[in-house]
């Protein structure tokens, strides 16, 4: 496995050749189609990826390319692409694409990615669609193109009142050649009519009414039902089974051991990413319960593996041990720490930590699969297709060229579908059995058998001076992975804020080795570090006598970008929603005893987020949340407002999720929690009002599944701190220690 | 075992193991993938039905025990003036993100407007709380539920 950092942004310009193409669709009509070539790759010949069909019936037809995972993309992406094209949104219908390399690129969804990489791109195939149309009717009239207009789906001679709607016109404007992506003018955003607009989800309607969008609806014809037990104790195999008593049981069709495979490695969010065939048991019946209930009945001689004695106990016990040793190496070194540290006014030391969690989309994972003659067909709930396909085809030996994904629905992602091995575990069933099969994982399988978020312990030193500045930080953070190679997403970037703003700095890491899963979770890395740094930000401006708020905005100082590893932080888009957040929350006023207002902000993911939280706690330490405050920044244009905020607001809830509920315990190398009883997202009774507010910068837009996200975890715990004076160091929060 | 059972106001006759979960029943025999999995042990919400009214958990229920109750589905829900209220207060306010968790929680709302039709905040989040929602969309859940009860 190679390092995490820095690599969480490589995707985000697109950076490839770029071009638009023209055909007639068949049976007439016009599709415009976008190319974006990567290395070695050629598009076929005569097959366009259209994103843009106009059919003689005036109807319009945009293509989703990406996976819809309950970001909105599915909606968001046409919508500018219908912005450019100048259409009525009724007038439009949206498809799913599947997955195709050859046609598609960038077909995957995390990273908050989809709208810096598509917001030109998408709007370029709309306004080359809508300048062909123009051409067209400017032909049908003999006047200039220049003199004709367009809105609501017609071209219009603007000197005769002349018009025509696109229908009539598409199968003629085929036959120009297509303009150059970067030549199409585009429309001024002034007079934009849909991107701006609050615009319902595009699968709404049908999803009210219970239609089977999702993977785990999906009905293939001659399908059976698959379960799969996989070894509880991380890095365990099968040694033997009852097989001969399972097979006998109703409704059952197969049962046997599935060996495991090699790890595939890939490119995902957060960085380098390992996912693979774990060896088990498949059983396959004639319905998933019958496949369930066999499953109880099975009797499995593990061998346990290396990793059998591993507990959370031992984690957190061995790290304190490595805490009280130099670091195994040093990420950053600025200035002299230690002398800073003597000669400061004030000092505070902290310990922090957080728990392994897991990501529990409420789909659980699934996958239908057919692999028959060297070929395979997937119908997946997948993040990220293209490592799906290259884990079955590096696993089970099947040519990439003979793999199929159609993409479906996704119940939630979070990062969990990033890791496609329920993929290669449906194939890897449906090989043997010659059959479709649809595997779908219990809830117990789900939370069990989890990528999970990193846990950490950060040992932190901090000192003031006399005019209440920072003038030292040390951290020792203890982390997982081997050698100096950090695990997945358990990493420290040496750029992490407030690294750069103070003059003596370091950060130093040493790690354990572990069985234990671990991947990419809706924020990876800051989800967990933010709380940290903004945690001890607090600290430290408590220690000084300054105002939380304050502090941060002197901390930043001058606003410039500090270098990162993409994008570096821009310190006056921190201090932008800083003060917006201010304003927002009423920052500084009385409150009652118990209660407090907490900050925070973070950058991740190219967005910019500061939140207040308004707590109160009660005398059994029990947290009443208020309400929330979320100034976001990510750029200058809110796409879908409507979906903008309801991503915000789902972060910020996340976010309490991971502060107050989520943890997962390892003991004998197994997973505890296997139900949502253990481990569960909020709850309603749990959610405060979030009120969101944009800041329009002078930035391009960017994605928003992500940076609204861990500044809340923060803000939390830091209100929790001004309503008791209790510092929160370890989570989740325990609120049985915050009575009083 | 054969079954006979009433969904939707539709009478269906099946021959199940008699521990099937309903909420298999629906999911796998009668093709109604509307009703959710999500954790099996009625600590979700995500397969919520209406069994003579109320709401269950389709997950806890094997069809022995059903007898000639009669099962409602979120799509058979839109048949009742509350769920089209839903449904319509559903899109109005724009509450899905994934929307897995979705049908569920319109059945527990509606098995709440049909015995309250004006609930308060507190008696809407009493009602509702044993329906998870991994994207955190409780406040617009909220918002559609208090947008349906006055008749929107």
């Amino acid at each position: 496995m190679k390092p995490l950092f820095p690599p969480q942004l490589k995707r985000h310009l697109p950076s490839r050749r770029t071009f638009l193409a023209v055909s007639a669709a068949a049976g007439g009509g016009l599709i415009v189609a976008y190319y974006a070539l990567g290395e070695g790759r050629t598009r076929k010949q005569g097959e366009l990826n259209a994103f843009v069909r106009i059919a003689p019936d005036n109807s319009v037809t945009i293509m989703a390319k990406n996976p819809e995972i309950g970001q909105g993309v599915k909606t968001m992406l046409p919508m500018l692409v219908a912005e450019e094209l100048d259409v009525d949104w009724r007038q439009v219908k949206i498809e799913q694409a599947d997955y195709d390399p050859e046609l598609y690129k960038d077909q995957y969804a995390g990273g908050s990615m989809a709208t810096p990489t598509s917001y030109m791109p998408m709007r370029q195939v709309g306004a080359a669609a809508r300048l062909l149309l123009m051409k067209a009717a400017a032909a049908i009239w003999d006047v200039p193109a220049s003199q004709c207009s367009t809105a609501a789906g017609v071209v219009k001679h603007d000197a005769t009142g002349r018009t025509l709607p696109y229908g009539v016109l598409a199968t003629p404007a085929a036959k120009f050649r297509a303009p150059e992506p970067a030549s199409v003018k585009l429309k001024d955003p002034k007079d934009f009519k849909i991107i701006g607009r609050r615009i319902g989800g595009v699968d709404s309607p049908r999803l009210v009414k219970g239609a089977p969008l999702f993977g785990i609806d999906v009905e293939v014809p001659g399908m059976l039902y698959a379960v799969f037990q996989k070894c509880p104790v991380f890095g365990g195999s099968v040694a033997s089974a009852n097989l001969d008593e399972i097979k006998k049981m109703p409704g059952v069709r197969a049962a046997f051991v599935v060996e495991g495979g090699a790890q595939h490695v890939f490119e995902a969010e957060g960085g380098t990413q390992s996912s693979g065939l774990l060896p088990g048991i498949a059983i396959v019946a004639a319905s998933w319960w019958q496949a369930e209930k066999a499953r109880q009945a099975l009797s499995v001689r593990w061998n346990e593996g290396p990793y059998a004695k591993q507990s959370s106990e031992g984690f957190a016990k061995t790290a304190s041990e490595l805490s009280r040793k130099p670091p195994a190496w040093s990420l950053r070194r600025d200035g002299d720490v230690q002398a800073a540290l003597k000669g400061a006014a004030k000092l505070v030391e902290a310990a922090y930590e957080y728990p392994f969690i897991p990501h529990v989309t409420l789909e659980p994972q699934n996958c239908t699969a057919h692999v028959a003659g060297g070929k395979a067909e997937f119908w997946a709930p997948t993040q990220v297709p293209e490592a799906g396909r290259d884990l079955v085809a590096a696993t089970l030996g099947i040519g990439k060229d003979d793999i199929i994904v159609h993409m479906t629905r996704c119940g939630g992602g979070f990062g969990r579908r990033l890791m496609n091995d329920y993929m290669v575990e449906a194939a890897a069933i449906s090989k043997s059995v010659d059959a479709p099969v649809k595997l779908v994982w219990s809830r117990q399988d789900d939370m069990q058998h989890d990528f999970y978020r990193a846990a950490g312990w950060h040992w932190l030193k901090g000192g003031v001076d006399a005019a209440g500045r920072i003038v030292a930080w040390q951290q020792h953070f203890v982390s997982f992975g081997q050698d100096k190679e950090f695990a997945s997403c358990a990493g420290l970037s040496p750029h992490a804020f407030p690294a750069g703003r103070v003059p003596n700095l370091s950060y130093g890491a040493s790690l354990m080795e572990t069985g234990v899963p671990m991947g990419p979770l809706r924020a990876p890395g800051e989800n967990a570090l933010v709380w940290v740094f903004q945690s001890f930000i607090d600290e430290l401006a408590i220690a000084a006598g300054k105002d939380p708020l304050q502090f941060r905005i002197d901390l930043l100082g001058k606003k410039e970008l500090l270098p990162g590893d993409g994008p570096g932080l821009d310190t006056g888009r921190c201090i932008g929603v800083l003060e917006k957040v201010r304003q927002m929350s009423g920052w500084g006023r009385k409150l009652p005893p118990r209660s407090g207002l907490g900050v925070a902000f973070s950058y991740c993911h190219l967005g910019y987020a500061a939140e207040v939280v308004e707590a109160a706690v009660a005398a059994d330490g029990k947290i009443a949340i208020n309400k929330v405050w979320a100034a976001v920044d990510v750029g200058r244009q809110i796409v879908n407002p409507l979906g903008a905020e309801n991503q915000a607001q789902g972060g910020i809830l996340d976010g309490l999720s991971h502060a107050l509920n989520h943890k997962i315990t390892i003991k004998d190398g197994r997973t505890v929690e296997s139900n949502f009883d253990g481990s569960s997202p909020l709850t309603m009774m749990q959610a405060p009002p979030a009120v969101v507010e944009f800041l329009l910068t002078d930035h391009s837009p960017t994605g928003l599944g992500e940076p609204p996200m861990p500044p809340v975890i923060p803000a939390l715990t830091n209100a929790v701190f001004a309503a008791t004076g209790k510092r929160v160091r370890k989570l989740p929060v325990e609120t049985a220690a915050l009575a009083g | 075992m054969r079954y006979s059972l009433s969904v939707n106001g539709q009478e269906h006759s099946v021959e199940l193991d008699e521990d099937t979960p309903l909420l298999w029943v629906l999911r796998d025999a009668l093709n109604l993938k509307g009703t959710k999995y999500g954790c099996g042990e009625g600590l979700c919400g995500a397969c919520t039905v209406h069994i003579d009214g109320q709401a269950v958990h389709a997950c806890r229920i094997p069809i022995s025990s059903l007898g000639t109750s009669k099962v409602v589905t979120i799509e058979g829900i839109g048949e009742t003036p509350v769920g089209a209220r839903l449904q319509q207060a559903w899109l109005k306010v724009d509450v899905m993100q994934c929307g897995y968790c979705q049908p569920g929680q319109i059945m527990t709302a509606a098995a709440l407007l049909a015995q309250n039709p004006a609930p308060s905040e507190a008696e809407i989040v009493a009602a509702m709380d044993g329906n998870l929602c991994r994207c955190g969309t409780y406040l617009r859940i909220k918002e559609a539920v208090k947008a349906a009860a006055k008749g929107a």
